[in-house]
């Protein structure tokens, strides 16, 4: 009975760890192709759910919904490539950092402006309930998130390493003007990635929002992917994979088996300690590209 | 400024390295001395005291902290709220539990906590650079904000964590009115932001500058590493810690560890990025600004009476910060302080620049 307990334990750790790997990715991805810390990712992952619920609130099916989301998070995407990071150009990528998080406060307060603060419910037809799989229970929910995750995950990984376009993104990534001295034309790669994060922010947004009800709390989602980030490395896909399940696995087991001394609470800094003392060993966090610094 | 500094020789180093070396500076700063402190306690309303000079100043020290960390020694950091936590409680906690304690020594000891547990989270940037950094110093903000919520021992076992300001003398004299108040603030912020003028300008400031721009090169000169950052976030949070202690004391009364939660610690991140990234000056500038942007959008509110939901405006300061973080960044990536300084430059010669 207890290592049953504690499987079903772990496996809801990790299957809730995707839930974070899923939006780490938004992350992973925007970092490696532009270099850019993109804190505004939970602003973007709120504004995609609160369209889609809104839209579909005036009548609009699910998959024409869907569409317009996406076209609008393109177009959000594109525009902040436009409006913020083109003037940016080759500055430092603290300043870069710095003005995504003026970004995410611009864009929490123009979602909550145009769709309003009420709480909405998102239902995706997928029923959120257990079943039982070899006497641990499963959430049919989760199964489903996971499979997403790594359909995308797939997606992402081939294309980055498959495509023309996907290398001429890590070569962006690595040096601006080195990228931009080979033919690289670094506005339209720019607006691609920020519209593929907007696709990718729309995804974690429908299945966070089904989940937690689409509300404002959804732009805490990104502090639970932070420390998934510098667990796996900014700039490695599967790093955020496999970061989110040692987070999502870690935070759960720590507060079943941990929490009752600490007097519980303790999934709000438990994954940001685990991931500083993991640092401490490996810099660069698990597949994070190792920097050699020159003078 | 309508003044030139032509006949002002410097004869002396002692002259060549003072803080304002320009007769018409010293006359200004004097002026403003005298006027904040001995024509605003007079003059000023309670409410233009205790709801926008005391929380500006105070907010400004925070800022100053920041500005040490992040500014001089470019460490970014989104824990500051913490330490002010920190300090905080720890100055509650001195004054509580040793009784007859004086106050200024209370605010002292409890910035020394604060530096000390700055010191500890301080410690993973030997090791640790840049975004990990910063995504490290959110386990300085989380872990601080729950051991002050679960733990009683910190709020003296008060129900829901509250601590309230225990009654405070200097020397017998009682601190209660926002006049002496704004006093306390204004001496203890007058004083330390001179401290950090002074430190931005010794060896430890330009030690600090040079890890800044680039840290290998700086340790290869030999620059100690461990002693100069680590030096960084000890001073760093212990502005933070006295900033959040006058926080809780002076200008709330009464608080909770919500009250440093990590929404502060971007509040006190806008004042240096919009006030200027590494100047004291800028600190002070991006704290009035970040005061007083609110309470004008209120009044404008007032203006349309009713047209305006509290909703909108809310949300319309979100955008406007937000907008203005992006503005500042790309426009003037100095911020106000370096607005300033081009003003002064340009007026220096006019009418007649050529």
């Amino acid at each position: 009975m207890e290592w049953q307990f504690f499987l079903e334990v772990l496996v809801g750790g990790l299957l809730a760890g995707v839930m974070y790997s899923l939006v780490a990715l938004g992350f992973v991805l925007i970092y490696k192709a532009s270099g850019v810390f993109n804190f505004a990712q939970g602003a973007m992952v709120l504004f995609a759910a609160l369209s889609f619920v809104s839209i579909q609130a005036m009548g609009v099916p699910f998959w024409l919904a869907l569409l317009l989301t996406l076209v609008l998070m393109v177009l959000l995407g594109v525009g902040i490539e436009r409006v913020v990071l083109r003037p940016l150009v080759n500055q430092p990528p603290i300043t870069l950092f710095m003005a995504t998080i003026g970004l995410s406060f611009f864009l929490e307060g123009l979602a909550q402006m145009v769709w309003g603060t009420d709480v909405h419910g998102l239902e995706l037809g997928i029923a959120d309930e257990p079943f039982d799989v070899g006497g641990v229970f499963i959430s049919k929910f989760d199964l489903f998130a996971a499979a997403v995750c790594g359909t995308l995950v797939a997606t992402l990984a081939l294309f980055f390493s498959k495509t023309k376009l996907g290398r001429a993104l890590r070569a962006v990534a690595d040096d601006h003007q080195a990228a931009m001295s080979v033919g690289i034309p670094l506005k339209h790669i720019w607006a691609i990635v920020w519209g593929v994060a907007g696709f990718v922010a729309l995804v974690a947004g429908l299945l966070w929002g089904s989940r937690l009800g689409v509300q404002f709390a959804l732009t805490l989602v990104v502090l639970k992917a932070l420390p998934v980030l510098i667990l796996g490395g900014f700039t490695s896909v599967p790093g955020a994979i496999v970061g989110g399940l040692i987070i999502g696995a870690g935070e759960k087991l720590a507060e079943v088996y941990l929490g009752p001394f600490l007097s519980g609470g303790i999934e709000n800094w438990f994954p940001y300690m685990l991931a500083l003392l993991f640092l401490l060993v490996r810099p660069e966090g698990l597949f994070g590209e190792k920097h050699i610094e020159r003078v | 400024m309508f003044y030139r500094e032509s006949g002002q020789f410097k004869s002396s180093y002692a002259a060549d390295s003072a803080i304002f070396t320009i007769a018409q500076d010293r006359v200004f700063i004097a002026a403003l001395l005298a006027l904040s402190f001995v024509a605003i306690p007079g003059l000023a309303s309670d409410y233009l005291l205790s709801g926008i000079l005391i929380p500006f100043l105070i907010l400004s020290l925070a800022a100053l902290g920041l500005n040490i960390l992040t500014g001089y020694a470019g460490q970014l950091s989104l824990g500051s709220a913490a330490f002010m936590a920190v300090g905080a409680f720890a100055t509650y906690n001195f004054m509580v539990r040793l009784p007859g304690m004086p106050l200024l020594v209370a605010l002292f000891l409890g910035g020394l906590c604060a530096a000390l547990v700055g010191v500890a989270f301080g410690l993973p940037s030997l090791r640790i650079k840049g975004f990990y950094l910063a995504v490290a110093t959110l386990a300085a903000q989380f872990f601080i904000e729950w051991v002050f919520t679960k733990f009683g021992w910190f709020s003296n076992n008060s129900s829901s964590g509250v601590i309230s300001a225990p009654a405070m003398q200097i020397f017998g004299y009682p601190i209660d009115s926002p006049a002496s108040k704004y006093l306390l603030t204004l001496s203890i912020v007058a004083f330390m932001a001179l401290a950090a003028k002074n430190m931005a300008r010794a060896s430890i400031g330009r030690a600090w500058m040079a890890v800044r721009d680039m840290d290998v090169a700086a340790e290869v000169i030999g620059i100690p590493m461990l002693r100069t950052k680590l030096l960084a976030f000890a001073i760093s949070s212990f502005y933070c810690g006295v900033a959040g202690a006058l926080y809780a004391f002076v200008l709330l009364g009464t608080v909770d560890a919500q009250a440093f939660d990590l929404h502060r610690s971007f509040q006190i991140l806008f004042m240096i990025i919009i006030g200027g990234v590494g100047s004291i000056l800028g600190s002070f500038l991006g704290a009035a600004f970040i005061v007083l942007l609110p309470i004008g959008l209120n009044l404008i509110g007032q203006v349309f009476h009713g047209a305006i939901s509290t909703q909108f405006l809310a949300n319309l300061e979100m955008m406007l910060f937000g907008g203005l973080i992006i503005f500042f960044l790309i426009v003037e990536p100095h911020g106000l302080a370096r607005l300033w300084q081009i003003s002064k430059e340009k007026l220096r010669v006019w009418p007649f620049p050529h």
